[in-house]
């Protein structure tokens, strides 16, 4: 810490003393930016990129990182799973970026791990994902399945007395590893198997006519009767403008979906939505000091007092303010002291409460469940009454159960309790 | 209490019912009850907002209907200055308003001034269990038989009183059906045992899914070795209505399957219907084919910007609109790219996989990558509820007429105008129909702009169902191709049917396969297809055929 101050006040000093553009350079601290720029990711991608930069804009303001300037490095991977880790390698061996914010699809994250792995790099991964996977050069600052989907599922069992389920996804990776835990989880807490079921659609679906009087007659055996959407991307439009037109209404079979937020709906006809729900850690309408600073400080960087906050800008936003710190704990940008310094720290959540890094490199969040209004914002229904620690692998899955993560004390990803055996960085 | 209550509960019904009261104030002392309720509803929270809605339920007014259904629609707002309610209709920016209290119109005002009444979904299901209560004595007889399916969701004493009374005065056998259904539910839970056996012949042709789970709940044996049902007769009769209605419903299923098949289909035909023509019959391999169908649904969206105000008819303005759009669009690439390759497809092909590329990107620049949103008519939303297990969405019927109006006029126009004569004539023989005196050049170029501008139609037609963006095209031109191989290249009939009968499979097998595996299963069908029959499903005969 001391070390740290002192850092602080000699760097800028001796930055002054040099007057060349070059050693000038050289006193930046390079930050990579990994988002999707171009492609059919860009829609989400493009605003984490703004964030992070309005992020790198909000600290050179306040004087930089140890007294150096920020300075963003960004590249466009194009929603192209393999040029990630081509991109990735260029950000951590050519530029020598100090730290990367990025990726969004559970596929890209994949696909880069083994490149941050190799060169010792450090990612921050802001979005809400399947969990099994814990990696030393990773924070994962969205949510695990049990910061989101299950606890949606308990809401929806509780407090609407769900007794049948539909676990409706899109066809790849993270819908599926969801639905499979939750289905695990619902068995658990006694739902019969008869009473769930499990439907995949392509991407970009948009006949639904059949899929949902499947929902609609599944529904109708006289249980009540959610569908949990893991739905990805613009499927969601027509998907739901069919539940309008059969007629399936929110308050008889609601619909709670995982990637569905105000950014989704900034551009939609939100009228046939009005009702059904949403869970996240983050809605853009919960009233605090931090959200409404955060908000403004956001329409100001885009000059557009229209645009909408939300989930993944949040986990970006919580995600830098944490490596500012943990940089400025360890007094040094190396990657390897600064992973050692983030366990344990903590910043405030912009939605009140504080996220703390867990020795598993995830971090604490609260679940708020949301009804969509008919402006495209969310009205909170439900919400945990602390922060939930987000658990890397699920206890409900037989494989995973056992697994355990801690780069605190066992130094492992991938931690069988049971056989004692550290299994590399990522269970496969 | 209980009689009281429910007597207090029919004395305006009947009222109404004999015409005695119209949707007016009755009298002072409902006006001075209203007054203060509606004034604390602006101010509510969820909790106290449910309340509300018992009491002003409650007053029986007729005007309470109106605020009611209006809150449910999310239509009731109150203005910020005096906390006074209004039922108001969206106009722009501003609300044309219509005094809550007094049923008289307000006038227009900027929407700034007001805030929205909000609801939540257990305050829509009791508002929705309300309206049903006022519903069941409207003049109306469709309204009057929703209520009463509304009602028996969720029948507690209250609502069985009220429906008692109201099948006293029902005159409609339809209605008084339902009603008797309900009713019998409720014996079913007696204790007299042929009060539940004529209560069981009474639901046994009802397809309400309450009945279905009602009756099986019956038959549902307990812990202890007997049924929930004590009296085999019961039982045996029960299991006997099970089986017809299980019949009937697995009929009408079957129905369903069928429409939603040729909906299906008869997207797959729009879609293909325009490059039946271009590639059909002009013999042009036109990848630029999707993306001239997305120029269609971007004009649509452009017509809607243009008429906020007239959504209902903005579709209708939008067909001419994307012909002359997509037509032009398609005369200008004939005109200028591919009238230099004709007789060379692989160069064609490139060329207009380029066009599609720079269509793409130019959309892309001038609308964003953005998906933009169209807004469906409120003739082309919600479903036509056949019986209680059969309905089909507007949407689909609407497709499904469209679809076969725009062919028969295609054909219409191929076999008896003249432009259709002279297209028939060069894409048979091109020199002959030449030495005839047929201007080739420009029959390409309206054969081409006719094709385009069928895509640019059935353009518009998708921007009802599916995402309008960039990438609008190259979703549906697989699809297209797919159509026209299968039918038969060159053959108008054998792009209709082609297209229904792709679609109906599809959907005859996606129940059991999920919608992954029915595409997998139709693309390997069709391609097990075409190497027996390379030509189709009606290949082309004669000399045609050779060229």
């Amino acid at each position: 810490m001391k070390m740290g101050k002192l850092l602080n006040w000699a760097l800028p000093a001796a930055a002054l003393s040099l007057s060349s553009g070059a050693a000038l350079a050289a006193d930046t601290i390079k930050v990579g930016v990994l988002h999707s720029l171009s492609g059919t990711m860009a829609i989400s991608e493009t605003t984490l990129k703004d964030t992070v930069l309005m992020m790198i804009d909000e600290q050179n303001k306040k004087g930089g990182v140890l007294g150096k300037k920020l300075e963003a490095v960004v590249v466009d991977p194009a929603s192209n799973w393999p040029l990630f880790a081509e991109k990735a390698a260029e950000l951590l061996e050519k530029d020598k970026v100090s730290v990367v914010f990025g990726c969004w699809t559970s596929v890209s994250r994949k696909s880069v791990l083994p490149v941050f792995e190799k060169d010792n790099g450090l990612l921050f991964y802001p979005v809400q994902y399947e969990g099994e996977e814990s990696s030393k050069n990773v924070i994962y600052t969205g949510a695990a399945p049990n910061q989101q989907a299950i606890p949606a599922v308990d809401y929806l069992m509780k407090d609407v007395g769900v007794k049948r389920w539909v676990l409706e996804g899109t066809d790849y990776v993270y819908p599926r590893t969801t639905n499979k835990i939750l289905a695990a989880y619902l068995q658990l807490k006694g739902v019969a198997p008869e009473d769930i079921i499990v439907n995949y659609t392509p991407f970009g679906f948009s006949d639904w006519t059949s899929e949902v009087s499947k929902i609609k007659a599944f529904g109708a055996a006289g249980k009540k009767t959610a569908v949990v959407s893991t739905i990805n991307g613009d499927a969601n439009v027509p998907f739901y403008k069919e539940l309008g037109n059969q007629k399936i209404s929110a308050e008889d079979t609601p619909v709670v979906a995982f990637s569905v937020g105000e950014e989704e709906l900034s551009g939609l006809d939100t009228k046939p939505l009005v009702g059904h729900l949403a869970a996240w850690n983050y809605f853009m309408s919960i009233k605090s000091p931090q959200n409404t600073e955060w908000i403004s400080k956001w329409h100001a960087f885009t000059k557009n007092p229209k645009r909408t906050f939300n989930d993944p800008m949040e986990a970006t936003v919580i995600g830098f303010q944490l490596w500012v710190k943990a940089v400025q704990k360890a007094g040094t940008v190396d990657t390897e002291k600064v992973i050692a310094t983030l366990p344990g720290l903590e910043v405030p959540n912009l939605t009140g409460g504080t996220a703390k890094v867990l020795p598993n490199h995830h971090i604490t969040k609260p679940v708020y469940i949301g009804e969509i209004k008919g402006d495209g914002q969310f009205d909170v229904v439900w919400k945990t009454a602390k922060e939930i620690p987000g658990d890397a692998w699920s206890d409900f899955l037989p494989g995973s159960k056992d697994i355990e993560a801690d780069w605190v004390t066992l130094k492992c990803g991938n931690y069988n309790t049971k056989t004692k055996v550290c299994s590399g960085q990522n269970f496969k | 209490m209980r009689i009281r209550r429910t007597c207090l509960t029919l004395v305006p019904l009947f009222m109404v019912l004999l015409g005695a009261v119209r949707a007016q104030p009755v009298d002072a002392t409902g006006d001075g009850a209203l007054a203060p309720l509606l004034t604390s509803l602006s101010t509510a929270d969820y909790s106290e907002k449910r309340d509300l809605i018992k009491q002003l339920s409650a007053l029986h007014d007729p005007r309470v209907r109106a605020v009611l259904q209006s809150l449910l629609d999310g239509s009731l707002y109150a203005r910020t200055a005096d906390g006074r309610v209004f039922l108001t209709t969206e106009d722009g920016d501003s609300l044309n308003l219509t005094d809550a209290l007094t049923s008289a119109a307000a006038g227009r005002a900027p929407a700034a001034d007001f805030s929205l009444i909000g609801v939540n979904n257990q305050l829509r299901k009791a508002l929705r269990v309300a309206l049903a209560q006022f519903d069941l004595s409207s003049p109306d007889r469709a309204k009057r038989l929703s209520a009463v399916a509304e009602m028996l969701r969720g029948l507690d004493e209250e609502s069985i009183a009220v429906l008692r009374q109201s099948m006293r005065v029902e005159k409609d056998a339809a209605v008084r059906r339902e009603m008797q259904v309900g009713l019998a539910l409720v014996d079913l839970d007696g204790s007299d045992v042929d009060r539940r056996l004529a209560a069981v012949g009474e639901v046994s042709q009802s397809l309400d899914p309450n009945v279905f789970n009602r009756l099986s709940a019956l038959l549902q044996p307990k812990a202890d070795g007997g049924f929930s049902e004590p009296d085999p007769r019961v039982r045996a009769a029960a299991q006997a209505a099970l089986r017809g209605i299980e019949r009937r419903r697995s009929f009408y299923a079957g129905i369903q399957t069928l429409l939603y098949g040729l909906s299906q289909g008869s997207v797959l035909v729009l879609a293909a219907v325009g490059l039946a023509i271009t590639f059909g019959v002009m013999g042009v391999i036109n990848m630029a084919h999707g993306e001239l169908m997305m120029l269609g649904a971007y004009t649509t969206y452009v017509v809607q910007l243009l008429m906020p105000n007239h959504i209902g008819a903005s579709i209708l303005v939008a067909l001419p609109c994307a012909f002359a759009v997509s037509g032009l669009v398609g005369v200008a690439i004939e005109r200028g790219i591919v009238r230099r390759l004709y007789g060379r497809p692989l160069e064609t092909l490139l060329a207009t996989f380029g066009v599609s590329l720079i269509l793409q990107q130019a959309v892309r620049d001038i609308f964003t990558a953005n998906n933009r949103p169209v807004v469906t008519p409120e003739w082309l939303a919600g479903s036509l509820q056949i019986n209680e297990v059969l309905s089909l969405t507007y949407n689909r019927i609407y497709i499904i007429g469209f679809t076969l109006a725009l062919f028969l006029l295609l054909l219409l126009v191929l076999r008896k105008t003249r432009l259709g004569l002279e297209v028939r004539a060069v894409s048979q023989n091109r020199a002959m129909a030449k030495a005839m005196g047929v201007r080739t050049e420009w029959v390409d170029a309206m054969t081409f702009g006719l094709g385009s501008g069928i895509a640019g139609v059935a353009g518009v037609a998708l921007s009802q169902l599916t995402n309008v963006g960039p990438n609008l095209g190259q979703s549906y031109i697989v699809d297209s191709f797919m159509v026209v191989v299968f039918g038969g290249v060159g053959n108008l009939w054998g792009t209709e049917l082609g297209g229904n009968a792709l679609g109906v499979v599809n959907k005859l097998l996606e129940p059991y396969s999920g919608a992954v595996l029915a595409k997998i299963f139709v693309l390997i069908f069709l391609i097990l297809f075409i190497q027996r029959r390379p030509r189709g499903l009606f290949p082309q005969k004669g000399r045609a055929a050779d060229g």
